[in-house]
Formats: C-alpha cells, sequence, structure tokens
C-alpha cells in the first residue's frame, strides 16, 4: 500500500521547559482509518496541528503525498487535501448553519451559486434537518454541532480527514451516534482518517489500528485486540484503566 | 542592586519587543487592507456593529461635554471680562481636541474590548484555525474589515461628536447664560477654521486604526483559556487608550505646533 503521511522525527517544544513531541515516527497508509489514543494533554492536538501545519514543528519533517509541511511554494495544495473536525466543533459563531458550510465550500467550489445547494446537500447528509439550517451554532445542541461541523469538513472534498476527540462533550448516546456517523462517511467518501482520542472504546469501535502516544512518542501501534496482551506495561496499565471505568460505569 | 537592575532590564527588554511585535502587526493588518480577496459583507457588517452602535454614546459623551465646556468657559472667562468667548472657545476645543479624544476614548472602551473578546475566543476555540484550514487568511478575514472600519468610521462619529458637541455648549448658552441665538451662532461660524475639522478627523482616522489594531492583536495573541481572553480585553483597551493620548499629542504637535 502506499504511504500517505509520513512523519519522521518530529520536534515540537513550548518555551524552554515543555517537550510535547519527542522525535515522534508515524506512518499512514492511504485509505487506512488510524485511531491515535494517548493520556489527556499528551500532546494529541499538537500532533494533529503539527500535522495540518497550523503549528510550526521545531524538527523532523512531515510528508503528505511526498509534499512537506515546510514547503511554503506547495503549502496550499498541502493544506487542501485536509479536513478536520475540531474538539470543539470551531464552527463560525457568527455565521448561521447553512452560512458555515457555504463559506467552506469558497476553498474548492468556484461557482457561487452552486455554493448553497451543495452546502444543503450536506447538511442533509449528515442527517441535519431544514429547520436548523438557519440557526445560528450557539442556538443547537451539542450533537447537531458535531453534525454541523462533520458536514462542513466533509463539503471540501478532502482526502485526509481529521478528528480531535469526536466525542467528548457529547452524551454517550449521542457519541455512539456520531462514531457510527463518522465511521459512516469515511467507509463512504474512502478517505484517509486519523482519530485522537482519549476514550479506547471509540478506538476500537472505528478502527483497529492503534498507535498509543506518551512522552512524546509513538509507544505501540498495533490492533485494539492485542492491547491486553503486548509487551508494553504502558499500553497494558492504559487499557486495562479504561477496562475499569467502562466497568465502574456499567455498574 | 544588581538584582533589580537585572530586573528592570528585563522589563524594558519585553515591553520593546512587545512594541515592535505590534508594529509588525500592524503593518501586516495595514498591508492586508490593499490586497484582495475582500470580504465586503464583513466590512459592512463591522461598520454596523463598531460604527453605528458606536453613534449614541459618543453622542452622549459629545453633549455633555460641550455642555461643561460651555459653562466653565463662560466662569472662567468672566474673571478677565471675556465672557462673550464661549461660542468661539467650544467649537475650537470641540473639533481640535474634545471630539475626536473623548469619542476616540469611548470606542476604545466600546470596540477594542469587544473586538479583543470575539477575536480572542476565536483563538480559543479553535475559529482561527479552522479558517486557516479552510485557505481563509485571518488577517483578511478578521483584521483588514475591522482596520479599514475603524479608520473610515471614527471620522465620521468625530463629525457627530463635533456637531452634537458643539449644540450642547449652544444650548446652555442660549438657555442658561442668556447668549443671543443668532449672536452664538455668527460667532461659532465666525471662529471655526477649516482645519480645525480636518485636524480633527485626521486624528480620528489616526484614533480608529490604533483601537481595531490593537483589539485585533490582543485578540490574536490572547492566551487560552477564559482568562487569557479576559486578559487581552483588558490589554486591548488600556493600550488604545494610551495610544489614543500619545497619538493625539503628537498630531496636534505635527498640525498646530510651532
Ligand atoms: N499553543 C500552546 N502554547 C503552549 N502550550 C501548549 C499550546 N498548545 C498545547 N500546549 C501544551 O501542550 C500539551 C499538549 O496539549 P494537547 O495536544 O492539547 O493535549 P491533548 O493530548 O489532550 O490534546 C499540554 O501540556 C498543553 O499545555
Ligand atoms: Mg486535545
Amino acid at each position: 500500500m502506499k504511504k500517505k503521511i509520513i512523519l519522521k522525527d518530529v520536534y515540537k517544544s513550548f518555551g524552554e521547559g515543555l517537550r510535547v513531541l519527542n522525535g515522534i515516527s508515524l506512518e499512514i497508509e492511504d485509505g487506512e482509518s488510524r485511531i491515535i489514543v494517548g493520556r489527556s494533554g499528551c500532546g494529541k492536538s499538537v500532533l494533529l496541528k503539527c500535522l495540518l501545519g497550523i503549528m510550526k514543528i521545531d524538527g523532523g519533517d512531515i510528508l503528505v503525498d511526498g509534499i512537506g509541511v515546510g514547503d511554503k511554494k506547495r503549502f496550499p495544495e498541502y493544506m487542501r487535501k485536509f479536513s478536520i473536525l475540531f474538539q470543539g466543533n470551531a464552527l463560525f459563531d457568527s455565521m448561521t448553519v447553512l452560512e458555515n458550510v457555504t463559506f467552506a465550500l469558497g476553498r474548492t467550489e468556484r461557482d457561487k451559486s452552486l455554493r448553497k445547494l451543495k452546502a444543503e446537500e450536506k447538511l442533509a447528509a449528515v442527517g441535519l434537518e431544514k429547520r436548523v439550517f438557519d440557526l445560528y451554532p450557539a442556538e443547537i445542541s451539542g450533537g447537531m454541532q458535531k453534525r454541523a461541523a462533520l458536514a462542513r469538513a466533509i463539503a471540501v472534498e478532502p482526502e485526509i480527514l481529521l478528528f480531535d476527540e469526536p466525542t467528548s462533550g457529547l452524551d454517550p448516546v449521542t457519541g455512539g451516534v456520531i462514531c457510527n456517523l463518522l465511521r459512516d462517511t469515511v467507509e463512504l467518501l474512502g478517505v484517509t482518517s486519523v482519530t485522537i482520542t482519549h476514550d479506547l472504546r471509540v478506538a476500537e469501535f472505528l478502527s483497529d489500528k492503534v498507535s498509543v502516544l506518551n512522552e512524546g512518542n509513538v509507544v505501540w501501534t498495533g490492533h485494539t485486540r492485542e492491547m491486553e496482551t503486548c509487551g508494553n506495561e504502558f499500553v497494558k496499565n492504559f487499557h486495562r484503566a479504561s477496562n475499569v471505568i467502562s466497568k465502574v460505569r456499567r455498574n | 542592586m544588581i538584582g533589580s537592575l537585572a530586573t528592570l532590564g528585563r522589563y524594558t527588554v519585553a515591553t520593546l519587543a512587545e512594541v515592535g511585535h505590534v508594529f509588525i502587526f500592524s503593518v501586516k493588518g495595514l498591508r492586508s487592507c490593499f490586497i484582495p480577496p475582500f470580504y465586503f459583507r464583513e466590512i459592512i457588517r463591522q461598520m454596523k456593529v463598531i460604527g453605528f452602535y458606536s453613534v449614541p454614546i459618543v453622542g452622549l459623551t459629545a453633549i455633555f461635554a460641550g455642555m461643561v465646556l460651555a459653562l466653565q468657559t463662560h466662569v472662567g472667562f468672566t474673571r478677565f471680562d471675556a465672557g462673550d468667548a464661549v461660542a468661539s472657545v467650544v467649537v475650537i476645543s470641540i473639533t481640535r481636541e474634545l471630539g475626536p479624544v473623548f469619542a476616540g476614548l469611548m470606542v476604545a472602551g466600546r470596540v477594542s474590548s469587544s473586538v479583543a473578546a470575539e477575536i480572542g475566543s476565536m483563538r480559543v476555540s479553535e475559529q482561527i484555525d479552522a479558517l486557516t484550514v479552510l485557505g481563509v487568511n485571518p488577517f483578511k478575514f478578521l483584521i483588514a474589515p475591522r482596520i479599514i472600519t475603524g479608520i473610515l468610521t471614527l471620522p465620521l462619529l468625530v463629525l457627530v461628536a463635533d456637531v452634537i458637541g458643539v449644540m450642547g455648549g449652544f444650548l446652555v448658552s442660549v438657555t442658561m447664560l442668556n447668549f443671543s441665538t443668532g449672536a452664538y451662532i455668527s460667532q461659532t461660524l465666525h471662529a471655526m477654521q477649516s482645519i480645525d475639522v480636518i485636524s480633527g478627523l485626521v486624528k480620528a482616522a489616526a484614533f480608529g486604526f490604533c483601537i481595531t489594531t490593537l483589539g485585533c492583536y490582543h485578540g490574536f495573541y490572547s492566551d487560552l483559556g477564559a482568562r487569557g481572553v479576559g486578559n487581552a480585553t483588558t490589554a486591548a483597551v488600556v493600550f488604545s487608550c494610551i495610544t489614543i493620548l500619545v497619538f493625539n499629542y503628537l498630531l496636534t504637535a505635527l498640525f498646530f505646533g510651532a
């Protein structure tokens, strides 16, 4: 399989002391759905932002289809490959739901009159009703915001979809529905996807290939089923801890 | 001793670095006002929010400034038999100084805070990142429309302040200080020169630039979290007020000095 995303020894620090990414290397194949898990604050969001090129890396290299993240000339082309569902949705709050998607279509659709039509199509595809199209993001529920943000993300026809903690802030039922929607969307579009989460149940549901992040590095990559039996102590503990939480929740 | 010198040095260096940072930001902001694409809908929205909604508070400030100015001038100037000069003093003070400075400070309080808070919360909620991912330059979409609006609307607001301020002086003079309507008006028109008004409008454009640029700057580089946005808002207001007073002096010296 062709490699879509390659990270080579990527470093990123904030200020003097805080080294968040510590020489991380990662390869993701074309069409793959990769999950990256790790504890809160371990640098998952930073990793996504570095991959997107909206945060500068201190060292190493990131290649997507052979284009380097630091290649100024080809950066627009690099950026056009991506779309991201931000952790807090990041819907523009001065625009209605429909306007959010229409605005995003400015990236791909030259014909202005088609934008609105396409936007309505995308919003319907993620299961939003017509009555919310003209509401502002602050006026709709968290689940609907997630759907609207997903509609905006897929509207620009990306090759790679990034999901940053897609279920955080949602109740378990809505979280499950959103997970289903994400999986179906990725399958339907046939895109490469990278999902970051601290929730192993989300990981298990969305894909079977998972990379575990700890102390600024990938410590293990493999199948979610193999986490219990693998040789890495951190991974085993992480898996055990999430099982404990699930059991506590079930009781 | 050495320790306090070192602290002083560190603060000086940090302040200079900040000033340089702001300067680079304003140059970038100003340049993006002239390079397409232009987001006209954003500019119009900002004109409404920044310009139109500021009319009441600017008008209210101006009318009281004009009224108190007439009273004080009358009291002060009668002490050396120049009580008649109220109309001239009011129109010159309002158009040259009080109109632009009061309007500038009021708009600084209202607008630079809201600009900093809005852009700061867009930073915190990753909306600025979302713009970048969509291939939209945040400088052109967020910052240029606000700067353009500041430069264009502040002079209009000051013009409103001028008219209302002079009216305030007129009302007090005619109703309380026994001036005749005709005499007051003719003295006002006689005393007023176009350079007074023009210098005031030039100042206003400069203030509009400072207010919106500093609001954008503090919001754009806001620290994450609600506290970061709060600090950005405060800093925006404090620094735009100080900058207004400094620029006011510099521009006055430029127009009327020597
Ligand atoms: N812009 C920033 N400036 C300074 N520190 C940051 C910044 N963004 C993230 N960090 C720090 O980097 C670390 C990782 O953050 P993040 O990637 O958001 O964690 P998570 O894995 O929960 O998504 C945290 O300690 C955070 O404080
Ligand atoms: Mg995160």
